[in-house]
């Protein structure tokens, strides 16, 4: 087996070139400012907001894998979980929507905490085999616990108002916050990849046991790692459960932890826009497909298929090796 | 009625052998799995696939062919293995020099292709498939009531994992397979052809699945979502036991299966959770699992 241990490379090693932040900041000004002007221009914007909120989820979720090398199989967990607290908070305790996102997202986080404790006690697929029977657990747990209405799920989840000034049921006010959210916490990921913490990740991903003989802890970066993508994948579940007043079993299933995995896939994993790309490309093809059924599900099995077999790097990835080979 | 901790000893016998049932389906899908990934390393996300295109190959063929169950033990295997050694040479030929996380993304991608064709043109309902006449009804054994035909899959599932532990453990082909699981480069330089021998690994790995398949279509429904909840059943099962031994494989699919079944017994509420609790258990306990090496 070290024949072919040695012979294979990370799973992200071909990382697109670093980025100067000048070019990050540039692009992500672009972004926005495309984001911001997106409704006005006969962009439906509740498909927006969903596109959104899963290239949150998809950001997070490719913090783990292409930082830290670490393919979840259960973040639907995350998501999941954070968008029942938020709805139950909102609607059962009447919470503004500013706390139920909070409560929300620190369930998710408290929930990443003790899954990855347990996930990071092992390596490669056996991590991806024990975080989807985690998520798998958590998904019984959600359709028999009574607080989740089973396969109701919660529904008509107050917007309320944000700060007690902002009336969220209007459409647009809903957007900008939403867009707002994803911005700050696409931004904080940013920084966290280029600290020294997001290095020493990078580094543990290439070589884990060298890592650790330079004296690095491996084990407590990997689970602060896994900790902060279980939290943002939980905003963006406490945002969605918001945004689209429900909270159901949907976003616990093992299909959606499969979604965010194509979503990273294709967008390109391992470089920062990469997961947004994924996430609107999906969604896209989601909703233009929405009346073929299970086709759907087919169709996205070959996405899979494709990108693993012919087309590793991912949108983003393939196009900016391109842009590096045609500059040099 | 005789009662045992204020359970009739009939319910307790009765969930008892459906446990069994259940670890036999357990063990010989974890069986498959842990063979598969001995060799090529890879995580076959497409087992359950697999284990689902068994049981609907046995009812095409009765119901288009009137081919009947006992040859449909032989046939789907080998169908359904014919398509495996064809993946395996189409496409995971050519990942086995990356990431062994790109086969798991790969196999999982081909899952949902099949499940969503089977979904398509069969619905979710579940299609019906007779028990064969040799084993229809049932042995009174005094203390409970035992249907032939589970007595049937329990006794096969046994025999089965029984010859693969022997080829893989005691045969002169088990032990270059061993070899190779430990040294690829060093096996092919001994004249042997050890490509071949892993296409036919994964054939042999995707028949057992199918195998397993057939054996259920008459105790559960033919399905096509029947593979996709018991595949994660499954690797929480190869988590718990370690993929290290196949002997380890089998021990902990059919002990799993009796305690899920037991749990259904004395706290129905935990009985779809119980087995992803012992996993949690025995990550904290002994994180290679019970039968695995820490590597």
């Amino acid at each position: 087996m070290a024949t072919v241990d040695s012979a294979a490379s990370p799973i992200t090693a071909t990382d697109a070139p670093p980025a100067t932040v000048t070019t990050f900041l540039v692009a992500t000004g672009v972004m926005a400012a495309a984001l911001a002007v997106a409704p006005h221009v006969g962009i439906y914007p509740v498909f927006l907001m969903k596109a959104l909120c899963f290239a949150l989820f998809a950001c997070a979720f490719n913090l783990l894998l292409g930082f830290g090398g670490l393919l979840s199989f259960g973040h639907a967990m995350f998501l999941g979980t954070a968008g029942y607290v938020s709805a139950h908070a909102a609607k059962v305790w009447g919470a503004p929507p500013e706390l139920a996102i909070l409560a929300g997202t620190a369930a998710s986080a408290a929930l990443g905490l003790v899954a990855g404790a347990l996930a990071i006690r092992r390596q490669g697929i056996y991590f991806a085999m024990i975080t989807l029977a985690l998520a798998q657990m958590i998904y019984f747990f959600c359709l028999q616990t009574p607080f989740t209405h089973g396969e109701d799920g919660i529904q008509a989840v107050p917007r309320g108002r944000l700060f007690g000034v902002l009336d969220l049921s209007n459409t647009l006010v809903m957007y900008y916050v939403v867009l707002a959210i994803f911005l700050a916490a696409f931004l904080l990921i940013f920084r966290v990849i280029h600290s020294p913490f997001g290095n020493v990740l990078k580094a543990i991903r290439e070589n884990e046991p060298r890592a650790i003989s330079l004296g690095y802890d491996a084990e407590r970066y990997k689970l602060l790692a896994f900790v902060l993508s279980a939290t943002l994948a939980g905003l963006a579940g406490a945002t969605k459960a918001i945004v689209f007043q429900l909270a159901s079993l949907t976003d616990v299933h093992w299909t959606m932890s499969g979604e965010v995995v194509l979503m990273t896939l294709l967008g390109g994993m391992g470089t920062i826009f990469g997961p947004v790309v994924g996430a609107f490309a999906i969604i896209g093809l989601e909703s233009y497909l929405a009346g073929f059924g299970q086709w759907v599900t087919v169709i996205t099995g070959a996405i899979f298929v494709v990108c693993v077999l012919a087309f590793r790097r991912g949108i983003v990835g393939e196009l900016s090796a391109w842009w590096a080979s045609r500059r040099s | 009625m005789t009662e045992i901790f204020g359970v009739p000893t009939q319910a307790l016998f009765g969930q008892l052998l459906i446990g069994l049932i259940n670890g036999a389906f357990y063990a010989m899908l974890s069986l498959g799995l842990a063979v598969i990934f001995g060799l090529l390393n890879i995580i076959n996300f497409t087992h359950g696939a697999q284990y689902m295109m068994g049981a609907f190959c046995s009812y095409f063929l009765l119901q288009y062919a009137g081919v009947g169950y006992w040859w449909a033990l032989i046939i789907a295997p080998i169908v359904v293995g014919a398509t495996g050694v064809v993946i395996e040479r189409t496409m995971l030929a050519r990942l086995y020099k990356l990431d062994h996380l790109y086969g798991l993304l790969l196999t999982f991608g081909l899952a949902l292709i099949i499940q969503g064709l089977f979904t398509n043109f069969y619905g979710s309902s579940g299609l019906p498939y007779r028990i064969p006449e040799e084993l229809n009804g049932g042995i009174n054994l005094g203390f409970m009531f035992l249907p032939k035909y589970r007595a049937w899959v329990i006794i096969a599932s046994i025999a089965i994992c029984a010859t693969t532990w022997y080829v893989i453990e005691r045969t002169k082909l088990g032990s270059y397979l061993r070899a190779a699981t430990e040294n690829r480069a060093l096996v092919q330089a001994f004249g042997i052809n050890v490509p071949r021998m892993i296409t036919l690994t994964y054939g042999f790995g995707v028949g057992l699945a199918a195998f397993a398949g057939v054996m259920a279509a008459p105790i559960y429904q033919v399905n096509p979502q029947m593979g996709a909840n018991m595949i994660i059943v499954v690797f929480a099962v190869v988590v718990i036991g370690g993929m290290g031994s196949i002997l380890g494989a089998i021990v902990t699919g059919f002990g799993l299966g009796v305690v899920e079944g037991l749990t259904k017994v004395f706290y129905p509420e935990a009985s779809n959770t119980v087995i992803f609790v012992i996993m949690v258990i025995v990550l904290l306990i002994k994180p290679a699992g019970l039968f695995g090496k820490e590597r």
